[in-house]
């Protein structure tokens, strides 16, 4: 790689790489974007496009999240906006699970969904706007739902997982298969104004111990539906979890859930 | 032989997200000693199965559990979309 580190400081300007020139270095040296900017951050030079990351996030922790493989369960509302909070932050390697197409109801509030995409797989939706974001993320689309069955083969190399489901009993499969994997789980949920979230570190049962014993499927969503605000919010804070657990910095809500009430405009912390 | 007497004691009940619908966000009501969760829930007349977490003094707990003179008592419904 030592030509390619002698061609990326001979194109940086005042250690800066700009997106032309990674994708000329990317054609040049028939390597990914991921690998020359993994490259340039080495040689302390920042690729542009994480130029606003300064100070927030340091070298080291670029060069981490791009070595990075998370899960996405879910492409809908949370899903939506994880995906794309992830992809301009840099996460490396994306697995995308979602079994549906986008439907008209969608609308109000999945960032995937615009009227070009209705009917489309909504993993091949998140596939495309990641790629139009970010072309140094790498994609595994999945469209399949997730199960206690699947899940382990889902998950596989994964780092962190966020849960972007819409169902109650899958949410405990997932908490579960997480668990057995020893694989750090960012859940969050919505429901009308309100939404939480807790993340559940290996060796623990969280997503099992808050919704055990649930009669039926859904939850306050059923009868209040979910309006464009509430998945924007708690898939923000879902990915700032992430992130803080793959660099190891901050204090995420291991053992602690976050009750945000928009309607009021309060927050909660409670311990788990 | 110890003998138990019963007394009066404040509990703060706070209710959040859609179980405060035409009820309260938060109240202060007198109980006897002995009392649980779950009795203040049927006595506010909030069906069970509306409730998912419950926390006493912000820590996670039971519907079972005892309650303590001067406990706050929060009562959250199940959030499960995405």
């Amino acid at each position: 790689m030592g030509k390619l580190h002698d061609y990326l400081i001979s194109r940086a300007k005042e250690g800066i790489l700009s997106c032309s020139a990674e994708a000329e270095a990317a054609s040049e040296f028939a390597v990914s974007f991921k690998d020359i900017e993994i490259a340039a951050l080495e040689a302390e030079i920042v690729p542009s496009r994480y130029l606003r990351n300064r100070n927030t996030l340091s070298y080291t922790d670029q060069i981490v999240l791009l070595k990075s493989h998370v899960a996405i369960v879910g492409c809908g509302g949370l899903g939506g906006y994880i995906i794309e909070g992830l992809a301009r932050l840099g996460i490396g390697k994306m697995t995308v699970i979602d079994p549906d197409s986008f439907e008209e109801h969608n609308l109000n509030r999945q960032i995937l969904c615009t009227m070009d995409v209705l009917g489309k797989p909504k993993v091949e939706a998140a596939r495309a706007r990641i790629k139009t974001v970010n072309p140094a993320v790498e994609v595994a689309a999945i469209r399949d739902a997730f199960s206690q069955d699947n899940g382990r083969r889902m998950l596989m190399d994964v780092q962190v997982v966020l849960d972007g489901l819409d169902n109650i009993p899958v949410r405990i499969q997932l908490g579960e298969v997480c668990s057995a994997l020893g694989i750090p789980l960012i859940h969050g949920s919505i429901g009308g104004w309100y939404g939480q979230i807790t993340t559940q570190m290996p060796g623990q049962h969280t997503i099992l111990e808050i919704y055990q014993n649930h009669s039926g499927d859904e939850g306050i969503e059923k009868a209040l539906g979910n309006p464009a605000f509430s998945p924007a919010l708690i898939a923000s804070l879902q990915a700032a979890e992430a992130c803080k657990v793959l660099i190891g910095t901050g204090n995420c809500l291991s053992r602690r859930m976050l009750f945000f009430n928009m309607l009021d405009m309060e927050m909660e912390i409670l311990e788990l | 032989m110890q003998v138990y007497t019963s007394y009066s004691m404040p509990i703060t009940i706070k209710l959040f997200a859609s179980l405060r619908k035409d009820r309260f966000d938060e109240d202060t009501r007198v109980y006897t000693s002995g009392i649980t969760g779950r009795r203040i829930v049927q006595d506010i007349g909030i069906p069970e199965k509306e409730i998912r977490l419950v926390f006493v003094n912000g820590r996670h707990a039971s519907l079972e559990d005892l309650l303590a003179d001067g406990d706050t008592l929060a009562l959250f419904p199940p959030i499960g979309g995405g």
